[in-house]
């Protein structure tokens, strides 16, 4: 059975530096599957790889039964990938429902004369997605906010905003990084349970996180890796219980601690 | 201050329609108001320069490409305009339709090598655009007539009628062409290329990973911007019936850009209120004529250091329009 999401021994090289060294992974559809390991270990390279910023120096990616590595990212993202970012990039200067419309830039499908001459098809087309994206936004929500500039919003609330405009361009995948950076236990679980709540509506998750709970409680299936390199994979009690994991953390001495 | 601010947004704007109908006649009934001719062609400039502002609008304010070179865009359309009409006696609105689209093809030539391109690189390009243009104005003899001009460029003629300064025709024209404009740029500002362009301009990695083609786009800005600027331009040799190339210089463009950002930039009003300020107080300060490029240069320093966002640029308060929802 071809997986939904396939990487098949990429290698990307800057330089004289390798920062991914013939890796493999795959998800399949429907699944929440967690990249996790040190920071610098290159998991936001793999997702720069699969959105088309980065190119492959060797291997393939296969996405939904087509190659997609060598894509651009606008083509991929049409293909059913979308992501959110580490370091927050929202469209600060705009709404928060015109980010969400931004998203469902792709399904607004009209063209310069329908918006220059207001067609019928211009019309039909703004209604019903702007009524998407403020119901989008009332689900998660975000209702009182709508109107709100994205710069406005408190820390958690842009993670979700985040999420619902990665979610309105109608990807199948997203790509979620680090969406729990900076968020106290609480938040944290609220993002999980958001998460989860996704993963119900038919989403397929790839997520990189350093928060262990969120990665245990979350995750299908996990890969581990560090320096380039995948060093473990499995389902999360048998991460969980693997010392070679726990030292690649926490080094060789703290791998008795390494308990969630 | 904010405060007050939003409730002046909010009362303009419940009452848009009412104040947009009594400005609409007001603007129609005044060249029958007594209004002199040096009055009269004061409207005319202002209207002009909003013209050319909401042009350079396109590419600056919604998607944050600074150019410094679109007196080149205007000259293109003026010249092509004045050449058409000159040499081969067309008629004022299919010159200015090839005079759009000369205008556009350029804008497209000077948007390709900038789309990797960022903020400074992108602006000394444009800027070198500018002199290019009028470089080639000044030595393309044969076609150009050179430093001397072209001079007698005529009048338009709508159905064998004569539009002049003294017959109110110019100024209508004026008016139906910034109204054409004006829309143009809303409609574009509130649809999909609009939130496009403001995306990319606020974060263009973002906007690519929205599955927005972002180099079409930028090349869209700089097609449209220079449409507009060219349209402008074609007018602009109509109206004054002498071109040369050194009305196309640098200072120009300068010009130009310091009625966006003074207006603000990114906004339609903010046109209007930066071609009225810029345009009319050299007029009301006669002494201030001769310095009146210092001033610019000046205005677009202290805008960009106290208040960059323009006098009319502040951000919207007004609730953003979501359609009733038909079913629950």
């Amino acid at each position: 059975m071809v997986a939904y999401l396939e990487a098949k021994n990429i290698t990307i090289r800057f330089g004289g530096l390798t920062a991914i060294d013939n890796l493999s992974f795959k998800v399949e559809r429907g699944q929440a599957v967690s990249i996790i390991g040190p920071n610098g270990a290159g998991k936001t390279t793999i997702f720069n790889a699969l959105t088309g910023i980065y190119r492959l120096n060797e291997g393939s990616i296969h996405f939904d039964g087509k190659r997609i590595d060598g894509l651009a990212p606008w083509k991929i993202v049409s293909a059913g990938i979308a992501r959110t970012f580490q370091n927050i990039r929202l469209f600060s200067d705009m709404r928060v429902i015109e980010n969400v419309l931004v998203g469902t830039h792709i399904q607004m499908d009209y063209g310069f004369f329908d918006e220059l001459f207001r067609t019928k098809r211009f019309k039909r087309l703004e209604d019903e997605k702007t009524r998407f994206a403020a119901r989008l936004l009332r689900e998660v929500g975000l209702e009182k906010r709508i109107h709100d500039y994205a710069d406005n919003l408190p820390y958690g609330e842009q993670r979700k905003l985040e999420m619902v405009r990665a979610a309105a361009t109608g990807a199948q995948l997203l790509l979620l990084d680090e969406p729990a950076a900076g968020m106290n236990p609480k938040e944290s679980e609220e993002l999980r349970q958001f998460i989860l709540q996704l993963k119900d509506r038919g989403f397929t998750i790839l997520l990189i996180e350093h928060d262990m709970n969120m990665v245990m409680n979350l995750s299908d299936y996990i890969y581990v890796v560090d320096s380039g390199r995948l060093i473990a994979e499995g389902r999360p009690h048998e991460i969980q219980g693997s010392s070679k994991v726990a030292a690649v953390y926490l080094g060789e001495g703290g791998a008795e601690e390494w308990a969630c | 201050m904010e405060r007050n601010k939003i409730d002046v947004e909010a009362f303009v704007y419940s009452k848009r329609h009412i104040l947009t109908t009594g400005a609409v006649l007001l603007l129609l009934a005044v060249p029958y108001s007594g209004f002199s001719q040096y009055i009269i062609r004061i409207m005319i400039m202002v209207g002009l320069y909003i013209i050319l502002a909401l042009g350079l609008n396109v590419l600056t304010g919604y998607t944050g490409l600074v150019s410094l070179g679109h007196a080149g865009f205007f000259a293109i359309g003026a010249y092509t305009a004045a050449i058409l009409m000159l040499k081969l006696n067309m008629n004022f609105l299919l010159a200015a339709v090839i005079s759009m689209t000369a205008a556009g093809i350029a804008g497209l030539l000077i948007g390709l090598p900038t789309l990797r391109l960022t903020g400074t690189y992108l602006s000394i390009v444009t800027l070198g655009f500018g002199e290019i243009v009028r470089m080639a104005a000044m030595n393309f003899e044969s076609v150009t007539n050179g430093t001397l001009g072209l001079r007698n460029i005529p009048r338009p003629v709508f159905f064998g009628y004569q539009l002049t300064l003294a017959n109110g025709g110019l100024y209508y024209l004026m008016l139906a062409l910034l109204a054409a404009v004006t829309l143009a740029c809303l409609a574009i500002k509130n649809s999909k290329l609009g939130r496009a362009l403001r995306a990319i301009k606020t974060n263009e990695l973002a906007a690519s990973m929205m599955g927005i083609y972002t180099p079409g786009c930028k090349l869209a800005a700089f097609v449209i911007s220079a449409v507009i600027t060219g349209l402008a331009g074609a007018y602009y040799s109509s109206l004054v019936s002498y071109i040369d190339p050194n009305s196309f210089t640098f200072d120009i463009s300068i010009l130009i850009l310091s009625i966006v950002i003074l207006g603000g930039m990114g906004t339609v009003r903010g046109m209007y209120l930066g071609a009225l300020i810029l345009i009319v107080f050299p007029e009301i300060a006669r002494p201030l004529m001769e310095w009146r490029f210092v001033v610019y240069g000046v205005v677009l320093i202290v805008m960009m250091r106290f208040k960059p966002q323009g006098v009319l640029g502040w951000r919207s308060s007004i609730p953003y329009r979501i359609p009733d929802e038909k079913n629950a």
